[in-house]
This record gives structure tokens, sequence and C-alpha cells, in this order.
């Protein structure tokens, strides 16, 4: 094995956010994001999840390093993942039934999430403890970002409240009784609102990218 | 003939109405990733399908015969060691590893084998059988099916069930990879604004593909009612239909 090197572990967090964010920038772990998204505490919940899955695999991916054998390591990373979901899992099954339920089988679909073996991969297998760490929460507090992203226009769309099942909040207020002004958007709960949000919310991120590629251009910026 | 017209009615459901892509949407990243031109996503879809069956075998053996809550190998070995005849073993919290292994060892059995006895196949499914691997679509059948053996289950399949699904579940993600491999060739023409080119156009026209679907909804309770008038018996329950289920 050679030696450590890479970004250090603030690069790695900072780029986990933005630069490299998960749902936006790497399309990675599509299928979570756009599942469990229509509604706030679902998209939370799966956040969380995925972070404390990121966190112990590249934790203990980052530790085992030095053993791994090239051609045998992506089964490693598999079962290791596999087995902090199953911890994930059977948590949220004892203490948040019902979330447990309405996630169903998203929970343990976190395992073939490319995220994760992606960031195994990237960061943890080459990199000591401090930078893989790093990684992990700059990675999850970005899929977090992507995920809060897309509920929340599908949420107050959707539903016309934002955390409607935790706190209550309503942003559109109930104007269920005049349908002629105001009526929930249906499809946005649905599957087909979901893509729809994903793709629109891409493009305005590539169209803020753009703008700022183009002003940097044109002020002839550092960068 | 119940029987039949329930394997009928689930491989409509599957393959159509609770599409694995547009209602369930997993297989996503291959789906945008793959689906660039039409040969290539071909062969993609038609590797899942492939490799879904296998493991969907494995897995229903595993489950039933080992893991299931009070399956009859795991209580039998552990009674033997325990000596006590009502212990009931369940090793259902080992599911997910187990499936994870069994998945990544039936992609490497059938690269293997496509390699050694179907050469020209195994050039057509090219990269894409080991990064079947990580395709959420064989997971989430293995995870159906394991909802539905055991004690717990309310709707227990049979083997011959859990292979319709498993079969259908990758055709329908071979029906929806080629759909939109075909749109994306003609979007090839298109002037698409900028910002949206890629998977942005991709996720916005799988929406629209997606609420196509959605009108196949009680297709499948139609098509029950339908071939159990025709059958000799009369009383073939009809499936619930799709809608319930999508809640």
């Amino acid at each position: 094995m050679s030696r450590d090197t890479g970004p250090t572990s603030l690069e790695r967090f900072i780029n986990g956010i933005l630069p490299e964010n998960p749902t936006y920038r790497q399309i990675l772990g599509i299928c979570p994001s756009l599942a469990v998204s229509n509604t706030m505490e679902g998209a939370v919940t799966m956040a969380g999840a995925v972070a404390f899955v990121l966190l112990g695999s590249n934790l203990l991916i980052s530790l085992i390093r030095h053993l791994l054998k090239p051609h045998l390591r992506i089964l490693v990373f598999t079962l290791t993942i596999a087995a902090f979901v199953t911890i994930a899992d059977r948590f949220l099954a004892a203490y948040m039934y019902d979330m447990s339920k309405q996630l169903g089988p998203y929970v343990p679909l976190i395992i073939v999430n490319c995220i994760i073996i992606a960031r195994c991969e990237i960061c943890a297998a080459k990199q000591g403890v401090g930078p893989a760490l790093a990684d992990a929460v700059g990675q999850s507090l970005g899929f977090a970002l992507g995920l809060a992203s897309i509920a929340t226009v599908r949420e107050i769309l959707g539903f016309g409240t934002w955390f409607g099942k935790w706190l209550g909040w309503r942003v559109i207020p109930d104007l269920s009784a005049q349908p002629q002004v105001w009526s929930n958007w249906v499809i946005m709960i649905l599957p087909p609102g979901a893509f729809i949000t994903l793709g629109l919310l891409m493009g305005v991120m590539n169209g803020i990218e753009h703008a700022r590629a183009a002003r940097l251009k044109r002020t002839g910026g550092k960068q | 003939m119940n029987y039949v017209v329930s394997l009928v009615t689930m491989a409509v459901t599957t393959a159509l109405i609770n599409n694995m892509v547009f209602h369930f949407f997993v297989g996503n990243c291959p789906f945008i990733g793959v689906s660039r031109r039409l040969d290539t996503a071909f062969g993609m879809g038609a590797a899942v399908t492939f490799v879904t069956t296998i493991a969907a075998l494995l897995s229903w053996l595993l489950t039933y015969f080992v893991m299931a809550p009070g399956a009859p190998l795991a209580t039998g070995l552990w009674r033997l060691l325990t000596r006590d005849p009502a212990a009931a073993a369940d090793l259902s919290i080992l599911s997910y590893i187990v499936y994870i292994f069994v998945i990544a060892w039936a992609v490497q059995l059938v690269e293997m084998y496509i390699r050694k006895f179907f050469p020209p196949l195994y050039k057509a499914f090219g990269v894409y059988l080991p990064l079947i691997t990580t395709n959420c679509v064989i997971l989430f059948v293995c995870l159906e099916i394991m909802k539905h053996i055991g004690t717990g289950a309310t709707d227990p399949w049979d083997l011959g069930k859990a292979l319709t699904y498993a079969f259908f579940a990758g055709f329908g993600f071979l029906i929806a990879i080629v759909i939109m491999a075909g749109i994306r060739e003609e979007l090839d023409h298109c002037d698409v604004p900028k910002p949206l080119q890629g998977p942005g156009i991709t996720l916005i026209i799988a929406g629209i593909l997606s609420l196509a679907f959605m009108g196949l909804t009680g297709v499948d309770g139609n098509l029950a009612k339908l071939l159990s008038a025709k059958s000799s018996h009369p009383a073939a329950p009809a499936s619930a239909p799709a809608a319930e289920r999508s809640k």
C-alpha cells in the first residue's frame, strides 16, 4: 500500500456539501432521493440513516485499509455496509416504527446505494481516519441537503405543509374548501412528481453553475 | 386455473403497473446512466432480467429453508444443538448480508458461465454484468420475496410466484430502459436548454413516462376478472387493485 495521499480533511468536508454534492453533481443515490422525498420527515430520517451508515463504514474501511486485497475490496465494502445497514434498520424498526414502515424497503436498499460504495472506494480505502470521517460528514450533509431540497418542493406543493407530521407547519393555508383558489398538487406526492422535481432542480443547479462560470470568465476571476 | 390467473395478474402488475423504475424508483442509476443508446440499454435490461431471476431463485431457497422465522433447516439444527424440541430459530436478521452475498455470487457465476459457454452473449453484455451487483432492482426483488415468506407473511409466495415476480420485475426494467433509450436517441436531434441537458431532461421525461404508466392502474383487476370468468372456476379471487397497493 502506498502512502496516504489526497485532499485534506477540510477539503473533503467542503467538497461533499456543494462542489461534489452527491445528488446534484455526482448523480448518485437517486433511488432513495426520489422514493422517500414526498415528506420532510421521510427525507430527514433517510438522510440520518445514510449518514450513520456512511460514517460507520468509512471509519471501519479506513481503519482496515492496509489489509484490503484489491480484488476483494468491493465485496468487503458491501459486507461492511450491509452490517451497518442492518443495525440502522433494526434501530428504526425498534424506535421509529411508523417511519420504518413508511420507508419500507428503501432502508435496506442503502446497501446498494452508490454513494457509500463510491466514498469507500474514493476516500476511505486510500486515506486515514480523519479525512475519511470528514468526508463522510460532508457527503452526508450534501446528501441531506439534496434530499431536503426535493422534499421541500414536493411536500409544500403536494400537502401544503413543511414537516407536517412532526411539527405541523402549514406553508400554504388550508384552502380545501375553496378549490378554485388553490388545491394541492397530488401529482407531487406520486412518483411522476419526484422525477419532474428532481429534473427541474437539477436544471436550476446547473443553471446557477453555468451563470457563475460565465461571470468568473467575464471578470477574469482567479479560479 | 386460479393459480395461473394469479401468475398472469402478477406478471402484468409487476411489469407494467408497479414498474420497478417508474413506480418503485429502483434501478435509477443505470436507467439514467446507460440509457444513451438503444443496444446497450437492451443489453443492460436483458442482463438485469437474467441475474434477477437467478438471484431470486437462490434467495427464495435460502430464505425458505434457512432464514425465515421457523425455517426447517435452521430450526432443525438449532433443536439438535440445544436439545430443546420446542426451540425455533429466526435468522432473518442476517438476511441483508446473505442477500448481498448471494447477489454478488450470482453475478460472478453468471459471468463465468456465459463467458465459457456463450461467448457472443458475453461480448454483448460486456461491462454491464459486473455493474449489476449494485443494481437496486435485484436486492429489491430479494427483499420483496423475503416479505412473502415465513410465518408473518399474509400472502405467502411459493417458488413459482417468486420466480414470476423476479422475471417480470426485470422485464419491467427492460421495458423502461429501452423506451428511455429510444427517446434519448431522438433527443439528440433536439435543442434542449443547456442546464437541462443530460440527467435533467432524462428525469423530466421519466416523470412523463411515469405519468403514462400510471394510466395502467386497475388493468390487473379487470384482467383477473376477465380470465377467471372464462375459466371453469368462477370463484377466482380478483387480486387487489394496484391503486390500493400504490399507497
